[in-house]
């Protein structure tokens, strides 16, 4: 097994620039005499996409309602589009959108009408690169709720009613904007349009997005970045690649032959099933190579960091785990 | 376009929205309709009665009394409960994210209570003109009296409910203001005149808007003559607005403080913590 490097976190380079769209240093947080966030550390730049991992309780609503102005940090240094949120104005404000868990308000508004009057907010923030609010019938159509239009917003369905949450968080044209759990209650066929809103929305306009979820394969599908936090720490910064490369180097082989089930862990994979054929050739069946996958890593990251264990025992563990199942 | 212009557009519009919502929503027209209907009902086995020490009929006073009551409780019971449900339900969370939300919504539901004030006092004075005699409408000074008295008493009851609204974080304590309320309007004479209680308890009702609101728009609404029965035989026009000027002047410094620290503390896991309880009480 290789020598697996304690995940301590490498400190995030600190690239200057403007392209440095949220800039944390050493972010703390203390609810009386407790610590809920000791020294977090994370950059983005412009059109990055980072999700936010972490087990409930672990701070990240605490963070992101720090980065979005809505909570006083307790110290640390934060830069959100080149502004301290503690201290950001209205126009500050107009660059960023929120899309927030749990919503059930305006019930009484037509979609329409509630998404024309929030735009009407944002005119005046209009710039020559960026043309505020998005144009409402273009909107529904990008969040697919035109044939809901003209309903009250407490007859949409959940999945409905969080596409609007959606479309309110971005009728402003942010050029950041916070997803807190975006996908709760969609159906497959939404989840996947809303992924495919959120790259457009990463690529073509250059929104930079922070988003939570408990949904690992969702986190691994949308962002370039992972972050994950738990114990009031980043314990983790990387792709999901990158993450899942670092705890388990092993990857696991299955494969039946004669009728008998086998499972090995290998380092090199590639070497070890090219030895497995040459030895038994055709009756090895049902191959199947399986790399360590982002929830590999997260639970022995989580596990590690809540433990104490050091990371490569943990993901040991977890592997065991994963091949007794 | 100017921001602030911008938002106090869109505040005026979305006044405008919620009027068309909340008329167009079956629950809400009747709470508006019932307690109408209940005045009016009131009044009718009123009418027979008298002014104590007039022949003047007792549901011909009532009716501008109440218009006047109704004015003091749209203001105060109604921007507070307001307050209550859109933070409850995160429309305040919603106006936060916003640029300039706030000040749209403060505009949007000013617009929205003054209008379901005013036609509320519409829909009680049209009918009651069929069956309530000395009501001198058709009297030009009538108007101009209501055309300070009915703005100045918004001014001087929407920002305290405002401040009321802030302060009341759990719709169950509603109780809290309702009741004390309803008490306040037993004192002010709205249904009796109370030139029969103790002194006081007088100036306890006379230290409120709501009575200086009943005899404003008694002032307008009834004949001269009828000045002789209120406390200190007059219409008393100058201290209607000194004590309504004071408590607008009040409401004005103190509800802009309430609301910014009210404000500064919503965010989404104080809405999602009201939820969840909110969901514990439904079970």
């Amino acid at each position: 097994m290789t020598a697996v490097e304690l995940p301590g976190v490498a400190p995030t380079p600190h690239p200057p620039g403007e392209d440095l769209v949220l800039d944390v240093r050493d972010l703390r947080m203390r609810y009386g005499t407790v610590d809920v966030l000791h020294g977090v550390d994370f950059t983005a730049r412009r059109g990055e996409v980072l999700a936010l991992l972490g087990p409930n309780g672990a701070g990240k609503t605490t963070t992101i309602e720090i980065l979005e102005g809505f909570r006083m940090r307790s110290a640390g240094e934060v830069r959100v589009l080149g502004v301290d949120p503690g201290r950001g104005d209205e126009r500050w404000r107009a660059r960023m959108g929120v899309v927030l868990q749990s919503w059930r308000d305006h019930g009484k508004w037509r979609v329409r009408d509630l998404l024309a009057h929030l735009g009407a907010f944002y005119a005046p923030y209009a710039t020559d690169r960026i043309s505020r609010p998005w144009p409402v019938d273009e909107l529904l159509d990008t969040v697919g709720l035109t044939p809901h239009a003209a309903k009250r917003v407490h007859q949409l369905s959940g999945g409905q009613r969080r596409r609007l949450d959606v479309a309110v968080g971005i009728v402003g044209r942010p050029e950041l904007l916070f997803l807190d759990e975006p996908t709760v209650g969609f159906d497959p066929a939404a989840r996947r349009e809303f992924h495919e809103l959120v790259h457009r929305l990463a690529d073509l306009d250059e929104t930079t997005i922070l988003l939570t979820t408990h949904d690992l394969d969702e986190a691994e599908k949308l962002a370039d970045r992972i972050l994950i936090l738990a114990g009031g720490r980043i314990i983790a910064d990387g792709s999901s690649d990158e993450l899942a490369r670092r705890v388990a180097g092993d990857a696991e082989i299955r494969w039946t032959r004669d009728g008998e089930r086998f499972v090995h862990a290998a380092a090199d994979a590639t070497g070890f099933v090219r030895d497995l054929l040459r030895q038994h050739g055709d009756s090895v069946q049902e191959l199947e190579v399986r790399r360590a996958s982002l929830e590999d890593a997260y639970m022995a990251l989580v596990y590690e960091e809540e433990s104490g264990v050091r990371a490569g025992t943990a993901a040991a563990s977890v592997w065991r785990q994963g091949s007794e199942r | 376009m100017n921001p602030t212009t911008a938002a106090v557009r869109a505040g005026v519009q979305r006044g405008v929205i919620e009027l068309r919502n909340t008329f167009t929503n079956a629950q809400d027209l009747w709470n508006y309709f019932f307690p109408t209907a209940v005045l009016l009902v009131t009044m009718f086995f009123m009418r027979g009665a008298t002014v104590p020490g007039t022949s003047f009929s007792l549901g011909a006073r009532t009716l501008p009394s109440a218009l006047g009551m109704g004015l003091a409780f749209g203001g105060l019971i109604g921007l507070s409960q307001q307050l209550i449900v859109d933070r409850e339900d995160g429309t305040l969370l919603r106006a936060k994210a916003t640029p300039n939300g706030m000040l749209g919504y403060l505009i949007g539901k000013i617009v929205m209570l003054s209008a379901v004030a005013l036609i509320g006092l519409v829909l009680q004075l049209t009918p009651a003109l069929f069956f309530l005699d000395g009501i001198r409408l058709t009297d030009g000074g009538a108007w101009l009296t209501m055309a300070w008295v009915v703005p100045l008493g918004l001014v001087a009851t929407l920002p305290l409910g405002a401040v009321i609204g802030s302060l009341i974080e759990n719709p169950r304590n509603m109780g809290l203001v309702v009741l004390p309320t309803f008490g306040l309007i037993a004192l002010s004479g709205i249904f009796y005149p109370i030139n029969g209680y103790p002194g006081w308890l007088q100036a306890v009702a006379q230290a409120f808007p709501v009575y200086w609101l009943g005899l404003g728009m008694r002032s307008a609404l009834l004949p001269p003559e009828l000045a002789a029965v209120e406390l200190g035989g007059s219409w008393r026009h100058l201290e209607t607005f000194g004590v309504l000027g004071l408590w607008a002047v009040l409401g004005l410094t103190l509800a802009p403080v309430v609301l910014r620290r009210m404000a500064r503390r919503e965010s989404g896991s104080r809405v999602a913590a009201r939820r969840e309880k909110a969901m514990q009480r439904a079970m």
